[in-house]
């Protein structure tokens, strides 16, 4: 099929002049080798200067252009643009407050984040010269799935249970903690369960899986949420069962 | 954070599940299609023979245990799932749903255990 052009209808935003969201229509050249980012860019760059969006990579790495693609979160420079038809749809991440125009705020979800201490808590802390935490291959292959995570937001945009419950930890910030409960070179389990095993953490969530369909690094949240919730059960159970070991 | 006492319900409920996935599909085959397929005789279900199975402590609890963690998994399972639904009365909704698993707990203890 060949095409000229194509459609985009872009959701246009600003919060501090518009009292609601409205599409603007984008007339852009068809190219087969073309993801939407570069037909968001052609926007950018011929039509209309005043559209707002993240991105940086190109390469899904960065994380950054994360964008509804009629109706699905997809990564925008990840997406082929033949693989549409000749409208395409384009709206902010949904389940966050738009900044402006494809631009979502992120500032919840980095608190989030930080809450789950997504580093290395060593049992010793070691000086640069006293050397490495030495890891197996074995040891690494237990989480490194989960270390692909680039915190692109789109499992927070389609997860069911983010909309409902704007305190629900999320996939991607879950996931992470679930990574470095399993390194072989963190100690840092009962710290994280704090937020991890508390009702906005793994409870929230009801393994619907939206999370993982979507993840373009192939992190799969919802497997890190489940073995997270059967690891806390094992652990409430043990810490009822023998209270005097409790920490 | 508080931590959550979730992992009680959860807890029955993930293994229910469990068991609900790998031992229904043999109750179904056993019940549903072994006698029509011909493998044993319908004698095999014919009252005298299930009483007996109820009758006998290890088959009390053969009945009991995975009916007991199916019911609570199905208790846990409706109430997500109301919440899926876009139900917001959770107290509501757990109470009933935590509450039948409770009630079918009870029940089946008084019919295999005291009656």
């Amino acid at each position: 099929m060949s095409r000229d052009t194509v459609q985009l209808e872009i959701l246009r935003y600003d919060p501090e002049k518009d009292s609601e969201p409205y599409f603007s229509t984008y007339e852009v050249p068809f190219n087969d080798d073309w993801v939407v980012l570069d037909a968001i860019n052609y926007v950018k760059e011929n039509l209309d200067r005043t559209l707002t969006y993240r991105w940086s990579c190109h390469m899904a790495v960065c994380g950054s252009c994360g964008m509804v693609i009629n109706g699905e979160p997809v990564l925008s420079c990840h997406t082929f643009m033949r693989d549409y038809g000749d409208k395409i749809r384009i709206e902010p991440l949904q389940n966050f407050p738009v900044e402006r125009d494809l631009v979502v705020v992120i500032d919840d979800f980095v608190e989030k984040l930080g809450s789950v201490k997504p580093y290395i808590v060593p049992k010793v802390e070691k000086t640069v010269d006293e050397g490495e935490y030495i890891q197996s291959p074995a040891q690494l292959a237990v989480f490194k799935q989960y270390t692909a995570c680039i915190n692109c937001l789109l499992c927070y945009s389609a997860c069911p249970q983010v909309g409902l419950n704007p305190g629900f930890v999320g996939p991607a910030a879950l996931a992470l903690a679930h990574r470095y409960n399993l390194d072989s070179r963190d100690v840092g389990r009962a710290a994280r369960e704090d937020v991890v095993a508390s009702n906005p953490g793994i409870w929230e969530c009801s393994f619907v899986g939206a999370c993982s369909e979507v993840c373009p690094k192939s992190v799969d949240p919802a497997a890190a949420i489940q073995q997270t919730k059967i690891a806390s059960t094992v652990d409430y159970f043990t810490d009822f069962l023998t209270p005097w070991r409790k920490q | 954070m508080a931590r959550s006492n979730k992992p009680i319900v959860w807890g029955l409920f993930a293994a229910g599940g469990t068991l609900s996935a790998f031992i229904f599909p043999a109750v179904v085959f056993v019940i549903g299609f072994g006698v029509t397929l011909g493998f044993y005789s319908p004698d095999v279900f014919s009252y005298e023979r299930m009483q007996a199975l109820a009758a006998n402590p290890l088959g009390k609890l053969c009945l009991f245990a995975p009916t007991f963690l199916i019911i609570w998994h199905a208790a846990h399972r409706l109430r997500i799932t109301a919440h899926d639904f876009g139900i917001r009365a959770d107290g509501l909704v757990a109470a009933l749903c935590y509450g039948s698993a409770a009630v079918g707990t009870v029940a089946m203890i008084y019919a295999l255990f005291i009656a």
